[in-house]
């Protein structure tokens, strides 16, 4: 292990002043160095770690302690979840663009579909595809680790998280159906006769949630310990790619983020099932007196966005992460502000915890309130401008590569931008009273947290695909499956805010002849007519995927060029262990590409100064 | 400046040093281990969902319209037939913070590799934490008794039960799901499991005295979350 053997002493005296940035002077932080050895890394402060390999084929797929095995396992269930709420959306287009047309859609079952469609796609979709799918997958390999700190416990997490799936699909099957409470929950509707599926499917559903909140919280503890403590030697924190500061500050938030969610979930639950009055006021139901009185529904709404903000942000930071990394290796160019994007990325994170009653402006509320949760949810813009600014700066006068990766990204940034902006009407009290429970709100929040982190969902799997799988997916049909999606999207809700505006409310089974949809029932039409045509398109990446696994042309290790060091495995797909005998070392970030001077245009991460020291690297 | 616990890793003073020192390769806390990183990291969250259960029963309390139970009426204990308030809860908590103590010794006879005195000591600290647990449920078989339920209770808002049963009882649980691990603990270490790093049934993972510790971190939060459960059900 020991680095003495691997120095290039050759290296002679013409440093100039980026490779002298490079010796272990800057790195070890000492001014006492006085012939430094310019590819000194300090020597592992930890053993190698204990691994246990399967033995057999339960251990190695099943019950597997591999992070990527789990990955992949994360990665299936989600997908498994996002394509019945896909079908549970394309059943509500169904009614809203032609009422009736479907009998069996009743307005009961129409409430149902909203619901689990919001709470599968929000929690069990995005968030488990980020961080158990893509988290368990990258942090590993991202930081030079052999696996993640506490294997077993991240096996348990996945099964957690599969147990919940299960409970929660099991809610479509119990007597009463799934809940139709909206995927807020709000008491004291949700567990009040009326509501479809107060009975078993709420219980279900908060019994599912507790057991995410407890699976996410196993997955959750290795994915912030083996960031911090299990990166390898070089691997400082600002050499991370951005991949791994959006995992990471993501799952922060979780952590802290979750309990509220659990709570309130364990509340509702003792009022549902012993009769507690946590969230329930008195309330008279046909002339008479229910059991309960005396609780806050205010106190759940609190609780639920203390979990329900910092959740957008749970799902988007881990996107903006990926999508900076897919820019910079695809666009060939470092990528602009990376400091600035990472306290962006810290930043964002920190605020999303005090801006969560912006989503109760219509509850009623201190006027003093509105405007302080009205100031931090636009100061909010600032970080998320950066980061966009960034991305544009990297692609300008980059060697932009316009493959199917780069199209997902671009697309993101577009859809990311447009979903934002419509955020800043929301977050200002007097312009969000008027557009509240309108299709303006479903427009906004399905551009900036559905479709824009769907979108690097698409990169990214175009993108490490070669990785996981070891062949490349076909670039002609990734790209018509990014323009029909693409421009899909745009025809399913850009139209909505329109709908929005001239006040159509969302949540409603049918419009009957309501005076708005002289005007809205031809846009609803054509609003269905393209959510099946997307929902559709997504055959594109399945059929793509089983033509490459058949016929597709096996990849070379490291396809794209690119530095972070799970390009540099010993074998593709990499094994257990990751890296073969020897864990890398690290000596720069992952951006370097079209380094003046250098021979190729990227540098790994794991080129050594003496390697490169006719070239202008950057200090990092 | 050199940390002598880690080569190589040089020391510098001031804020940029700490900067550097945080930001530095492969550890943020240097020499701190794994499973105790990801305890504090744990508590931190399970903090968070204490911190959740106490404002949502703060705000339960000051906006239910019915009047709040007098807590010293209503946790009283009759002693020789003088109802003495908090008297069954002071034991508890005399107990509950005794164990911690324990569990202190326990840790530090571990790291001596003192085997018996650390053995002995987790299960004087299990006992103590079965102790407080028996002493809740007499406390709730004497509330339930008196009519206290989850859903009504005969001194004044129904939401006295419904608050004190979920906490308590979350706390409660926390401490049991403790003693459990206290008792396999206990027997690992009389096994001498920590000497001869023999490894786990289930994570397969070598052990090591340091996991008493980790342990005693979790005991000792589920003390301290004790104490702000005190605070804010019996004494306000």
């Amino acid at each position: 292990m020991s680095d003495e053997h691997e120095n290039k002493s050759g290296y002679q005296a013409q440093s100039s002043e980026t490779i002298h940035a490079q010796s272990s002077e800057a790195i070890t932080g000492s001014g006492s160095g006085i012939a430094p050895d310019m590819d000194y890394v300090r020597p592992a402060e930890l053993p190698e770690q204990d691994l246990y390999h399967p033995h057999s084929f339960i251990e190695k797929w099943v019950f597997c302690q591999d992070a990527k095995v789990i990955g992949v396992q994360y990665f299936l269930t989600a997908v498994f979840t996002g394509i019945v709420g896909l079908i549970l959306s394309w059943l509500m287009r169904l009614q809203l663009g032609f009422p009736g047309l479907a009998g069996f859609i009743t307005a009961e079952h129409y409430y149902q579909f909203v619901t689990m469609h919001g709470m599968i796609m929000v929690v069990y979709f995005l968030t488990a595809l980020f961080l158990g799918g893509f988290g368990n997958y990258l942090i590993p390999l991202m930081v030079g680790a052999r696996d993640m700190v506490f294997p077993y416990v991240n096996m348990l997490s996945f099964w957690m998280f599969f147990v919940a799936v299960v409970v929660l699909m099991a809610s479509f099957f119990v007597p009463g159906g799934p809940t139709g409470a909206g995927w807020t929950l709000y008491p004291p509707q949700t567990i009040l006769e009326g509501t479809p599926g107060h009975g078993w499917g709420i219980l279900l559903m908060l019994i599912s949630l507790s057991l995410f909140v407890i699976g996410f919280t196993m997955g959750g503890l290795n994915y912030m310990i083996t960031i911090l403590q299990a990166r390898t030697r070089g691997m400082t924190l600002m050499r991370m790619p951005l991949t791994v500061w959006g995992i990471f500050t993501a799952t922060v938030l979780a952590m802290l983020a979750f309990p509220a969610l659990l709570v309130s979930s364990i509340m509702m639950t003792l009022d549902k099932l012993l009769g507690t009055s946590f969230f329930m006021p008195t309330i008279l139901k046909a002339g008479e007196v229910l059991e309960y009185g005396g609780g806050s529904p205010i106190l759940f709404q609190h609780l639920f966005w203390f979990f329900g903000h910092p959740e957008v942000y749970i799902v988007a930071l881990p996107a903006f992460g990926i999508v900076s990394d897919l820019i910079s290796v695809h666009a060939r160019k470092n990528i602009f502000g990376y400091r600035m994007m990472v306290w962006a990325i810290v930043g964002i994170g920190a605020l999303s915890f005090f801006v969560w009653a912006h989503h109760m402006y219509v509850s009623g509320m201190n006027p003093w309130f509105g405007f302080f949760f009205a100031s931090t949810t636009l100061i909010i813009a600032v970080p998320t401008a950066m980061k966009v600014y960034n991305w544009i700066l990297t692609l300008w006068r980059g060697n932009i590569r316009i493959n199917t990766v780069m199209l997902w990204c671009l697309g993101f940034i577009v859809t990311f931008v447009n979903g934002g902006i419509t955020g800043i009407f929301l977050g200002n009290v007097s312009v969000d009273v008027p557009l509240s429970d309108t299709y303006f709100v479903v427009a906004h929040f399905h551009m900036v947290m559905g479709i824009a982190p769907l979108m690097v969902i698409m990169g990214a799997i175009y993108h490490w695909f070669p990785l996981v799988a070891g062949k490349m997916l076909n670039e002609k049909l990734g790209k018509w499956h990014f323009w029909i999606t693409f421009l899909g999207a745009y025809s399913i809700y850009f139209p909505m805010h329109y709908l929005g505006f001239i006040g159509v409310p969302r949540r409603y089974y049918e419009m009957y002849d309501s005076p708005y949809m002289t005007s809205g029932v031809g846009l609803n039409e054509f609003i269905s007519t393209a959510a099946f045509i997307v929902g559709a398109a997504q055959l594109f990446l399945v059929f793509n995927i089983i033509k490459t696994m058949k016929t597709g042309k096996k990849a070379e290790q490291n396809p794209w060029k690119a530095n972070s060091l799970e390009w540099y495995t010993s074998t593709v797909p990499p094994e257990h262990g990751n890296f073969g005998d020897r864990l890398p070392v690290v000596h720069r970030w992952p951006y370097d590409y079209n380094v003046p001077g250098a021979e190729q245009d990227y540098l790994p991460q794991t080129a050594a100064p003496s390697e490169v020291a006719h070239t202008e690297v950057e200090k990092t | 400046m050199s940390d002598p616990n880690i080569e190589g890793f040089e020391l510098e003073k001031g804020f940029k040093g700490m900067a550097k020192d945080t930001g530095s390769d492969q550890t943020m806390f240097k020499g701190v281990h794994w499973g105790k990183a990801m305890m504090w990291i744990f508590l931190l969250s399970d903090t968070f969902v204490f911190s959740c259960f106490l404002i949502a029963y703060m705000k339960g309390r000051s906006s239910t319209p019915a009047e709040w139970p007098n807590p010293s009426e209503v946790f009283a204990l009759d002693a020789f037939g003088v109802p003495v308030p908090l008297l069954l809860i002071a034991l508890m908590t005399f107990v509950l913070i005794t164990s911690s103590g324990t569990m202190a010794l326990a840790v530090k006879y571990g790291y001596e590799k003192n085997r018996k005195m650390c053995g002995y000591l987790i299960l004087a600290t299990a006992l103590g934490g079965l102790t407080f647990v028996g002493m809740q449920a007499y406390e709730w078989s004497k509330l339930i008794h008196e009519g206290v339920r989850p859903w009504s209770n005969p001194f004044g808002a129904a939401q006295f039960g419904s608050f004190f049963f979920m906490i308590t009882g979350f706390h409660g649980t926390h401490v049991s799901i403790g003693v459990i691990f206290l008792f396999i603990y206990c027997y690992k270490v009389f096994a001498g499991h920590y000497d001869k790093g023999k490894r786990g049934w289930f994570t397969k993972m070598k052990g090591d005295y340091v996991e008493v510790e980790i342990l005693g971190l979790y005991w000792h939060f589920v003390d301290l979350v004790w104490v702000f459960i005190f605070a804010f059900f019996y004494l306000w």
